[in-house]
Parts: structure tokens; sequence; C-alpha cells
């Protein structure tokens, strides 16, 4: 497995003139097998001079109580590459925590109802770790509760179209019980002042499949936080697709916690103009003899199209055994944009079977354009062809066909730059 | 009858030392059913003439023409002249990841028809012309060039070559990296294209191998940017003796 090892650069590529910093690139090392651990903190070299002291992923502050948390200033490493003035009223404002109205497509095997506060379940997969996750935590009233039961594979879609122009703060949980299988899609649309906490509880031997799409109108603001717990030989694909929405931050965090746990991180996103489309994502390897794949596609175009990725990657000093690969892949279709990628590797173990990450954000590549051309395809077409070839792969993955189907209109309606 | 002209074409490309000439001087008509040979040393500048053909933003045109039938085809962008009926089989064809050789293959038809073939029928051309160049039909699914080995790259761009028929067909060093079964195959594969279309060749090589195949009616020796000697099929026999060296050495005498 040693070709799943491999020195990469991060490269924050930038063609917005006001950001000529941003073009820097990082070499990172990667460790692998037998070799001592080595820490990679690529945020380490961005600062300007300022040396980040190393702290382990997972020992971030972390608290359900929004008081807890300081003003959020934008300074913060989990916010300064967000627009948070835009998203002031979702970290700080007061949040409606109530039920609200959704419509639910579900099948045998899969049942959707709403708990209190007090149950159980709630908090078992993750605490928030910043204010606008502590908020939503602090302001619902009730959480809506998917639960699957069926060994046969289930299907439920939540379709979420009447936030309205309300803030919410909402809570959700999909509880996976033991060797269930099933697809749940949180599917967001129409406008939206939304901050949520999902919380995903896959139980051992489970096979269970998450896709958030946003595919929110223009001016909706989406702050939500994702926690996984991932059992003994379970497996999680999770996936988080953004097309529409003025400012929408999902941070998924999934912890691989049994023996043998899988998990599949899945991003795509397409910005265009004013957009910011961002994602932090957290692995961590808990357990010995988890595989983790963390693979996010975007495309950028149009004045001030924003995208943010951190992957985070943590293997913990029991994960022997442990391969992992994480990779974040930009196309950037015009002038204007900023692509922001910063992957981070920690290996707290040496006993590894393999760990890599690659992270490169490209423009649409001229010799690409020309061999289309060449044959008789037009510029416009033969972009059009790259552009879906390049977050199809990831499409492509989702193994849900009528939501792959979707999301192919979808890149096509964004290609063809109609207003969302 | 067409035409493909090339009058006294000047290239240069932009380099990091600053502009840089490369085709000094190039004369050459190619009539319709006629093959050209184009052999010569490597930098001699063969593969700058077939970008150049097709229209590569990369280099520069500093004087000259080239036109199809009196219509200038460096007014015409990449895409115009290819739907005018050049093509350009490339020396190092692009790997295109998500976009499957069969829907590449159908937007390229579509493009250069201005209509969608029918379906049916263009099925069935697809496969016929797979099979004969012993492609298998898995390709068909597979992303352009993605993960091809040389000789696979090869065949794909001839499997283009024989489904939209162009005119003039540019090959650069279709022969490269080819064993001699793939040799074979391929050189089948233009020579089909040539007695199904009347297809014009303009066929770039280094070594007088692929000759052997496909019969060139006439032979350029390209040194130093500039066609040296021309003469019929008996000059790459002499080439094949002598190699390029007299060439080379008098260019160098004069330069
Ligand atoms: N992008 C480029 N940058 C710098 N030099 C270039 C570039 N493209 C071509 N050249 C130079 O132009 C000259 C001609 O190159 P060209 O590729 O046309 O040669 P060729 O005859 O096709 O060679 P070969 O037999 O190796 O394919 C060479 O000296 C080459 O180094
Ligand atoms: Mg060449």
């Amino acid at each position: 497995m040693a070709d799943r090892s491999e020195t990469d650069t991060v490269t924050t590529l930038s063609t917005d003139p006001e950001h000529p910093a941003q073009g820097s690139t990082t070499p990172v090392v990667t460790g692998t097998g037998t070799r001592p651990a080595i820490i990679a903190d690529a945020t380490a070299s961005h600062g300007a001079g300022s040396p980040v002291p190393v702290q382990t992923r997972n020992e971030r502050f972390a608290s359900t109580d929004v008081s807890a948390f300081p003003p959020v200033t934008g300074r913060e490493a989990g916010w300064k590459l967000t627009p948070v003035d835009a998203l002031q009223g979702l970290i700080a404002g007061e949040l409606d925590g109530g039920r609200y109205e959704l419509g639910i497509e579900t099948t045998e095997g899969a049942e959707v109802t709403w708990v209190g506060r007090d149950d159980a379940r709630i908090g078992t997969a993750g605490i928030p770790e910043d204010r606008a996750a502590a908020n939503a935590w602090s302001s619902f009233q009730e959480a809506l509760l998917v639960r699957l039961t069926g060994e046969e594979p289930s299907s439920t879609t939540l379709i979420r179209s009447a936030f309205g122009p309300t803030a919410r703060g909402a809570h959700t949980i999909v509880d996976a019980k033991a060797f269930s299988r099933g697809v749940v899609v949180l599917d967001n649309r129409g406008s939206a002042q939304l901050a949520e906490n999902v919380e995903i509880l896959v139980g051992d031997g489970a096979d269970v499949t998450v896709v958030t799409v946003q595919d929110w109108a223009d001016e909706a603001k989406h702050v939500a936080n994702h926690f996984a717990q991932v059992g003994r030989d379970a497996h999680l694909k999770h996936v988080v697709v953004s097309f529409g929405g003025g400012v929408v931050r999902v941070n998924p965090s999934v912890t691989l916690a049994g023996s043998g746990a899988d998990g599949d991180l899945l991003g795509v996103y397409f910005a265009d103009a004013a957009q910011h489309l961002e994602s932090q994502v957290f692995l961590f390897h808990e357990a010995d003899h988890t595989k983790g794949r963390v693979e996010y596609r975007g495309a950028l175009q149009g004045e001030g199209a924003h995208t943010v990725w951190i992957g985070d990657v943590l293997i913990g000093p029991d994960a022997t055994g442990t391969d992992s690969y994480e990779q974040n892949r930009n196309l950037v279709l015009t002038d204007g944009t900023r692509a922001d990628s910063v992957p981070n590797l920690e290996i707290e173990t040496g006993d590894i079977a393999g760990a890599g990450h690659a992270s490169a954000t490209g423009r649409f590549d001229d010799e690409q354009l020309f061999y289309l051309q060449a044959r008789g395809i037009p510029e416009e077409v033969a972009r059009r062809l790259v552009v879906r070839g390049f977050l199809s792969s990831i499409v492509q993955k989702i193994g849900v066909p009528a939501l792959e189907v979707r999301l192919q209109d979808a890149i096509e309606a964004e290609l063809a730059g109609e207003a969302r | 009858m067409s035409t493909l002209a090339i009058r006294d074409l000047h290239v240069s490309i932009e380099t990091d030392q600053g502009t840089k000439p490369i085709l000094r001087g190039v004369d050459l008509t190619i009539n319709e059913g006629e093959t050209h040979a184009v052999m010569g040393p490597n930098g001699s500048g063969k593969s700058t003439l077939a970008y150049t053909i097709a229209g590569h933003p990369r280099y520069n045109v500093d004087s000259g023409s080239i036109t199809l039938d009196g219509e200038d085809v460096l007014a015409m962008s990449v895409d115009e002249r290819a739907r005018a009926g050049l093509f350009l089989a490339m020396q190092y064809p692009v790997e295109i990841p998500g976009v499957t050789v069969s829907n590449f293959l159908r937007t390229a038809k579509t493009a250069i028809d201005g209509k969608s073939p029918a379906i049916r029928g263009w099925v069935k051309d697809v496969r016929q012309s797979m099979d004969n160049l012993r492609m298998d039909s898995a390709f068909a699914e597979r992303n352009v060039n993605e993960g091809f080995s040389g000789g696979e790259k090869k065949r794909h761009e001839i499997l283009q070559l024989e489904l939209l028929k162009p005119r003039f067909a540019v090959l650069d060093e279709t022969d490269s990296g080819l064993d001699v079964d793939a040799l074979k195959i391929v050189s089948e594969g233009v020579n089909r294209a040539k007695d199904a279309t009347g297809l014009g060749v303009l066929l770039i090589t280094h070594y007088t191998r692929i000759l052997r195949y496909i019969k060139p009616d006439f032979v350029h020796v390209f040194v130093a940017g500039r066609v040296a000697e021309e003469g019929g099929p008996e000059l790459a026999d002499r080439l094949e003796d002598e190699g390029y060296d007299r060439y080379v050495s008098a260019a160098a005498a004069a330069s």
C-alpha cells in the first residue's frame, strides 16, 4: 500500500487580484507504514510568520451551550475563511427551534418521528465545536429522528423547502440499528436561515448513506454540522452536495469508532458569482483497521465565487492498520474566483497501512479544450463536457440513481448559468 | 477536387527565453486522395506544423498562409477548422477525466455534422469501427484516453478519423509506440478511411516503417523548420538507408 502515501502540495489558488498573497504553495509530507509519525498541519504555514501551535484535532473545545463560546470575530481558525458578518444572525442571533414543515418520503425499514430534547441519543455522535452549532443546539425544542431498522435497504428523503425567512435552529438524528441498510437524503430547497446539527449513529455492521443537498435559493444562509459515529465493520457514505445558497457551510465530523469501520466522505459543489460554499471535513480514525476516503470536488465560476475546503484527518494512537486517503480538487472556470483548499493529516501511530492526501486547484485545462475543439466541438460545449465530467466522477459514487439524475440536471443548470 | 495549401509558413512560439522561430518557410500542397509523408529528425518542427494546421493557440503564425479550397484556415477557430474537414491525430492525445469515449464521439459527430447522428446507425458504426481496430467494446464506457496505453491512444485517434470522416488528416507520429501488429491495424484503418472518403493524408513520421503499410505519393524531408528535400516514395527508401545526417549537417552549415 506504499502507493497510498505521497508527498503533495497544498495550494490556495486565487484569481482575485485583491488577495494576491493567496497564490502560495506549501509542501506537505505525509507519513506511512512504520516510519515515525509525521504531523503535518498545513494551516501553520498560512499565518504571517506566527507559528500555530500544533493541537491534535480532537482536542478542540466543545460544548452544547452557546454561552460557553466567545463572540465570533472572524479571526478564529475555524472561521477565518468564512464571511462571518453574513452569518452573525445564525452564530449569535435568536433562533426558532420549533418544529418545521417538511415532506417525508420513506420506505419500509425506516421511520421518521419527532423526539424531545431528553432523547438518550442526543449528544452521542458528537457535540458542537463552534458557536453557530452550539446556538442551534441551545435552541432546538425537538429533534427529527430517522430510524433505520431494516436489513433490506430502505430509502428516506426529507424534503425541506419550507423554512422561509425565519432564522431557525434544528436538530436531526439518523439512528441506524446494527446491520440496517438505508439511504437518507436531506433535500434542501427554497429560502432558509438555518443553523443545524445532524447526528448520525451507524450501528455495528450497518451500511448507511446520508446525503445532504443544498439546492437553496440565492439568498439562503445555512450552517450545518454533522457528527457521525461509525460502529464495528459498519460503513457510512456521507455526501455533501452544495449548489445553491448565498453562504453555505456544511461541516461533517466522522469518527470511525469501531474496528473495521469504513467511511466514504464525498462532496461536490459548484459556486457561482458571489456564492460562498464551504466544508470543513474531519475524519477521525479512532479504531484499528478502519478505512477512510475523503473526496471533494468543486467548480467555481463568476466574480466573487468562493469555496473553502478544509480536510482534517486524524489517525489516533489505537488506529493500527488504518488506510486513509483524502483529496480535494477544484476547477476554476473564470477570473475573480477564490478556492481555498487545506488538507491536514495527523498520524499518532506508526503502524498504519497507508495514508495520504492531495489537493489541487487548477484552471480549466487548455490542452483538454484544444483536444475537444480539434474534434469540432465548440468551446462552450467543450467546457461543459469537461466540467460535467469533472463533477460527475463524484456524483457517480453516490449510488442513488434517482438522485444522480437530479444532480446531473442541477450541474447542467449551473453550467447554463441559470439563476437557481 | 479539394486542396489543402500551405504557403511560406513562418511560425514561432513564446518561451521563457523569448520568441523562438520554429517553422521557417514551409510550402506544401495536398490534394484530395493524396498521401504525403513528412519525415524529419526530432525537434525539426513536425508537430509544430501539425498543431499550426489544427490551430493550437500556443503557435503564432508570423507570415504565410494555410488555405482549404481557397478558404483562409488561419482565420478559423480550432473547432471551425475541424468542422471544415481538417483532422489532427495527435502525437500525445490528451486524457479527459469524466468524459466517456462514447459520449465524446457522439458529441464530436454531432458538432461536425451539425445534427445528432441517427442512434441505431451510429451505434452500429461505432461498434464496427472499434471491431476493425480490435478495440474492446469496453473502451466506449471508459474515459477519453484515461489509462489508455500508448497503442490504445493511437487506435482511439484512428477510430475518430474513421467516424468523423474529415477531408484532410494530419497524422502526427501515429506509428510511434506501436508494435508491428498494432501498426498494421492502425494502417488498415487509415487506408480504409482513404478508400471510403478520398481522404488526403499528411503523415508525419520519424521512421519509414509505417510507409510499408500506408503508401505515400510524396515524401518531404523536414529539417530545421523547412522542407529540405522532396520526392516520390523512393526518397523514403534512401532515408531508410542513409538517415537524416546529411540534411542535418547541411542545415547546420547553412545557419
Ligand atoms: N512549448 C514549447 N516550448 C519550448 N520549445 C518548444 C515548445 N514546443 C516546441 N518547441 C521546440 O520547437 C522545436 C520543434 O518542436 P516540434 O515538437 O515541432 O518537433 P518535432 O519535429 O515534432 O519533434 P519530435 O520528432 O520529437 O516529435 C523543438 O526545438 C522544440 O523543443
Ligand atoms: Mg513531434
